[in-house]
């Protein structure tokens, strides 16, 4: 059995399964970057005392799941979401789903996701791919990260939809509740709402753990990282940031450009001169970001190493929280 | 980033799939750009494989020492934590500890040792002699 569906690869698996399962009703409008737009997808967090793989645990986005919510209610579209508590109710709903014509959206764990390569598979639980049929034992996958459709079979599927540890997915499900087409009304609307939502988010949390607070948080963390935690430790830290910055899925400069890139998009339907000017703001955070990188990647390489190595490094993030703040601020105070 | 400047360093998973990137066109517009990888994540992934290469050696000769039991080996060999394993096994996390010690691993039932094998995708045998081949 086999669904009309068609594969699109993006750069970030939430966004680019989004952006796939509206694709139908919304002839293709609701591009990856509108997805991360609309759904706020833009975050940054230092989350103070736990660690992850023996390193800092941050992340340059919002929490899994939030994104393909936030997009289809800001675009008035009802979510259905389910959790399962057991393996074969997970697969029966799965395969009724695929019956009545459906694709659906799956969370899982990219550990045991057998086509990936062994070095990428950590105890990550927050990916996101679209099962749209079933050959034989086989369930058609598109995973948004990948080039082209792939499969696995369903102990492969049971085995990552059931993944254990942080964000266990619990096998869930997720697809949009009806199939009605979308207006161009909808998607302005939901533009005004997702920049709102995401500007709050970087520049309105309390607290010094998020949004840009926790950009400058970690510069400051980072000068004090080779005293703390010796040359080696400091590097593996440093090796730690730029994977999740860097890593499969964020479309380089930490998801940075695609929110440029949204904000372009944003402009088609909405002509602003700020949403273009914030838009070359972001471009250069990105831009940033990926040189910061490069002077970290100096650090774990053994290369450089000094402290004034890392005062440079630290120096960088305190620049780029400067950036998005300003961007931020501007994309808060326009009058729609 | 520019559209030209999107880098082509080619890693394990370029070998596998392209990447999707964002980068700004000769008129500054957002276009999609395929990448091969980027030499600056290709070492900062193999930093982290260093390290856990590190732990799973460390821990294979503790075992070998008879100072803890294979769980010690296949939890760095699976970057699993307690808490991870307990998930995976439906142990608590006090009974895997004790597991962790060879003389209570040793007089363990083969249906618990199933379990471990199961979460670590290993055959019970492969689970006691920490003999695994893998691709």
């Amino acid at each position: 059995m086999k669904i009309d569906f068609e594969h699109g690869q993006a750069a970030h698996c939430e966004s680019g399964v989004t952006s796939n399962l509206l694709k139908k009703i919304s002839n293709g409008k609701i591009t990856e970057p509108l997805a991360f737009g609309i759904g706020a997808g833009l975050f940054y967090v230092y989350v103070p005392l736990i660690k992850i793989n023996n390193g800092p645990a941050i992340a340059f986005r919002s929490m899994p799941g939030f994104i393909f919510n936030r997009t289809c209610k800001s675009l008035g579209i009802p979510v259905i979401q389910k959790k399962f508590s057991s393996k074969e109710k997970a697969e029966a709903a799965l395969m009724e789903s695929l019956e009545a014509g459906q694709p659906v959206g799956a969370q899982v764990g990219v550990y045991y996701l057998s086509y990936f390569p062994k070095e990428y598979r950590f105890h990550f639980n927050a990916h996101n791919l679209i099962v749209f049929g079933k050959e034989g034992d086989n369930y058609l996958i598109s995973d948004p990260i990948m080039e082209h459709a792939t499969t696995l079979t369903s102990y492969e599927l049971e085995r990552v939809r059931f993944a254990k540890g942080a964000l266990a997915p619990k096998g869930q499900l997720y697809y949009p509740g009806n199939q009605k087409e979308i207006t161009d009304d909808q998607i302005r609307s939901a533009i005004k709402s997702g920049i709102k939502k995401n500007a709050f988010n970087m520049i309105s949390i309390p607290g010094p753990f998020a949004g840009v607070n926790g950009i400058r948080y970690t510069g400051n963390k980072i000068k004090r990282w080779r005293d703390k935690l010796g040359l080696k430790t400091a590097g593996l830290y440093l090796a730690q940031l730029v994977r999740m910055q860097e890593e499969i899925g964020t479309g380089g400069g930490g998801f940075r450009y695609i929110y440029a890139a949204f904000l372009q998009q944003a402009n088609d339907y909405l002509p602003n001169p700020t949403l273009l000017q914030a838009s070359e703001m972001f471009t250069q955070a990105g831009d940033m970001w990926r040189t910061a990188a490069v002077q970290a990647a100096g650090i774990y390489k053994g290369r450089i190493g000094s402290q004034e190595d890392f005062d440079v490094m630290g120096n960088y993030l305190l620049e780029i929280a400067e950036i998005e703040k300003k961007a931020f601020t501007l994309l808060k105070n326009i009058k729609w | 980033m520019k559209k030209e400047n999107v880098p082509q360093d080619l890693s394990s998973l370029g070998k596998i799939t392209k990447e999707v990137c964002y980068a700004t066109d000769s008129d500054g517009k957002y276009v999609t750009q395929l990448s091969d990888g980027w030499d600056v994540k290709i070492t900062a992934l193999d930093v982290a494989w260093q390290e856990i290469d590190g732990r799973i050696a460390g821990a294979k000769q503790k075992v070998l020492n008879n100072e803890a039991s294979p769980l010690l080996f296949f939890m760095e060999l699976r970057l699993m934590d307690l808490s991870i394993l307990a998930d995976y096994t439906g142990f608590w996390k006090w009974q895997i500890k004790r597991h962790l010690k060879p003389d209570v691993f040793n007089k363990l039932s083969e249906k618990d040792l199933k379990k471990y094998a199961e979460a670590f995708n290993v055959k019970v045998d492969e689970l006691k002699s920490m003999d695994v081949h893998e691709d």
